[in-house]
């Protein structure tokens, strides 16, 4: 893997995030990058289940807010470090995902995408209601808790750099899986579920495992993003937006390639950006995802990356 | 004792109208096996005209179900035309985000027009006293109205030339196409009846409680519920699911605290969905 040149160019990508808002402090250039990244690490684990495995995931923001309360409420009630709370985040919200993937991964296509729907409600529902997370006023942590990091603005540039590093295991993540034999079974499931059992890929387990896997880094990049705002409520943790947004980038870059989700997140990002800057469309930015979603479901289905491929066939070998 | 009765008199009546609102779901879903998630801004959609033509022109909200019918099934037919029609023949995922996206654009533009602000219509009908409990007039006239919807619905599916036309097409599209019948118009007829059903509900809902911009999410996941205890495209069937929903609303009440209803009925949906892999659903697919 290492020899080949996609390899390289994930490296690439991960020290620029790195490095440029780092040369001259751009600390607004940081905070853009910060939803780059968010945006970035959604899509490509969202990436595992619709692109790889065809299976829609409307809830996959259930993985973020979770990690995101974990993380939160481990530092505020407990005092853990920032480290040990991210893990624990990550493992715990991995090993709840398996629990619900065994059963609703028993769901075929339509099925599933509505379990999912009602996981995210489920879980927004049982966060407003229980007690220790703060309810539906959510849990505020002092600002004390950057201290170790030699203050505030500090910890803020450690916690950039840790989503930037996410992100980068994001994207390997998906390189390693879509080069590997659970990917081409993930892939094939994603074809022909029949025929893929038929041949031999072991279909509920593959599909639980990336159910799972899925969940790790989403919790993670929760975790740091609610860590790095200091607060966290039910509404934004699972807000819905969120979810779709990951949805229409992934489309917009064409479902299954990394590149081109990661692509479509950056461009997203910065479009969104624009959007919300300006007085006329701020408040049109959930219609203008729908009428993206709408031309590039009707009229584009294999999205950025299937037109690049088609008009530069070459690309084929080296963007996966 | 009559706490108890009253309590599964109040479900049954509110187990109707969510019946309704699952209607037009269900019917899409039967008759061409796309789930329609505009649903729940179709819903809004009916409460919106509520508002809006009870409060500007003071119509009776009972008089306001007549546009609501219509406008309901020409937005349902533009549906088609935009979102559903090319999705014939693609994956089944397709038909979902494409429904999505237009629910994506509905929502944005209501709440960029209205806000998330809560609206209420004021309707006074007497009501009926079961000693010291009163269930409320408009409850029981929009369950009343619920069943005769779906008595229609039924009906219609069953002894008119286009209703049976939809089922036969819900059957077996290709068979249907070789004894002549047009699939494609029936296809648009249905999503514009499933739709009109779910602007009908939103209005009789919008008489009953309270409703913001996002309401029409939770009626349409009750109509997913609703769905899978009733089986498809059977509005008798939405009915009694919609029924036994209410019945346990009702019945889980007095016991957990109201904001904690919502968690159980998800879990139920997933519960059933996962204990019935198949089962409810393939039992009836295709056949009205």
């Amino acid at each position: 893997m290492v020899r080949r040149p996609f390899f390289w160019i994930i490296a690439l990508v991960i020290a620029v995030f790195a490095a440029l808002p780092a040369i001259g402090n751009n600390v607004e250039m940081r905070e853009s990058l910060v939803l780059a990244c968010v945006y970035i690490t959604l899509a490509s684990n969202l990436n595992l289940m619709l692109g790889y495995a065809g299976y829609i995931n409307f809830g996959s923001i259930v993985f973020f807010g979770l990690g995101g309360y974990i993380c939160v409420w481990l530092v505020y009630a407990h005092n853990w470090p920032l480290l040990p709370s991210l893990l624990a985040a990550g493992f715990g919200v991995s090993a709840l995902a398996l629990i619900f993937g065994l059963g609703i991964l028993r769901l075929r296509g339509h099925f599933f995408a509505l379990a999912t729907i009602g996981i995210v409600e489920g879980v927004q529902a049982f966060a407003e209601n229980f007690s220790p997370w703060g309810g539906s006023s959510g849990i505020y942590i002092s600002p004390a808790v950057f201290k170790p990091f030699g203050g505030a603005a500090e910890a803020l540039w450690v916690i950039y750099f840790a989503m930037v590093a996410v992100m980068g295991a994001s994207l390997y993540l998906s390189y390693g899986i879509k080069s590997s034999k659970f990917g081409l079974g993930l892939l094939a499931i994603g074809q022909n579920e029949d025929a893929a059992a038929i041949l031999g890929v072991p279909t509920p387990f593959y599909k639980a495992l990336v159910y799972c896997i899925s969940a790790f880094l989403p919790a993670i990049t929760g975790g740091l993003y609610f860590f790095k705002s200091a607060f966290i409520q039910p509404s934004d943790a699972f807000d819905l937006t969120l979810s779709t947004e990951a949805i229409v980038i992934c489309m917009l870059g064409g479902q299954g390639t990394v590149t081109g989700v990661a692509l479509g997140a950056f461009l997203y990002e910065e479009l969104r950006g624009y959007l919300l800057t300006s007085p006329t469309f701020a408040d049109f930015q959930l219609t203008i995802a729908g009428v993206l979603l709408l031309i590039i479901v009707l009229f584009f289905p294999s999205g950025l990356m299937g037109f690049i491929y088609s008009r530069f066939p070459r690309t084929q070998k080296v963007l996966e | 004792m009559l706490g108890f009765i009253a309590s599964i008199i109040d479900g049954v009546l509110v187990g109707l109208v969510y019946g309704l609102a699952a209607m037009g779901l269900t019917l899409i879903w039967g008759v061409m096996d796309v789930i329609n998630l505009t649903h729940g801004a179709m819903i809004v959609a009916g409460m919106m005209l509520l508002y809006l033509l009870a409060s500007a022109l003071g119509l009776s909200p009972y008089l306001i179900l007549a546009p609501s019918l219509i406008g309901g099934f020409f937005a349902g037919i533009a549906l088609y035309w935009i979102a559903i029609h090319r999705m014939t023949g693609r994956p089944p995922l397709m038909s979902l985000l494409s429904t999505f996206a237009v629910n994506l654009v509905l929502v944005g533009v209501g709440t960029a027009v209205w806000g998330t602000a809560l609206f209420n219509v004021e309707v006074s009908v007497p009501g009926f006293s079961l000693g010291r409990y009163t269930f409320p007039g408009p409850h029981i006239l929009a369950a009343v109205l619920a069943a005769v919807i779906a008595v229609g619905l039924y009906f219609f599916l069953h002894h008119t030339r286009t209703g049976k036309a939809m089922r036969a097409v819900a059957n077996n599209r290709e068979a249907s196409e070789l004894v002549g019948i047009p699939t494609t118009r029936l296809l648009a007829i249905s999503v514009g009846v499933g739709v009109a059903l779910a602007t009908v509900s939103g209005t009789l809902i919008g008489t009953l409680f309270p409703y913001t911009i996002l309401s029409g999410d939770s009626y349409e996941l009750k109509g997913f519920i609703v769905t899978v205890l009733g089986g498809f495209g059977n509005p008798i069937g939405a009915l009694v699911g919609g029924v036994a929903l209410g019945v346990l609303e009702g019945a889980v009440t007095p016991f957990v605290p109201v904001s904690w209803t919502l968690v159980i009925e998800f879990a139920l949906f997933v519960i059933v969905l996962i204990a019935f892999p198949g089962g409810i659903f393939t039992r009836r697919r295709g056949g009205l």
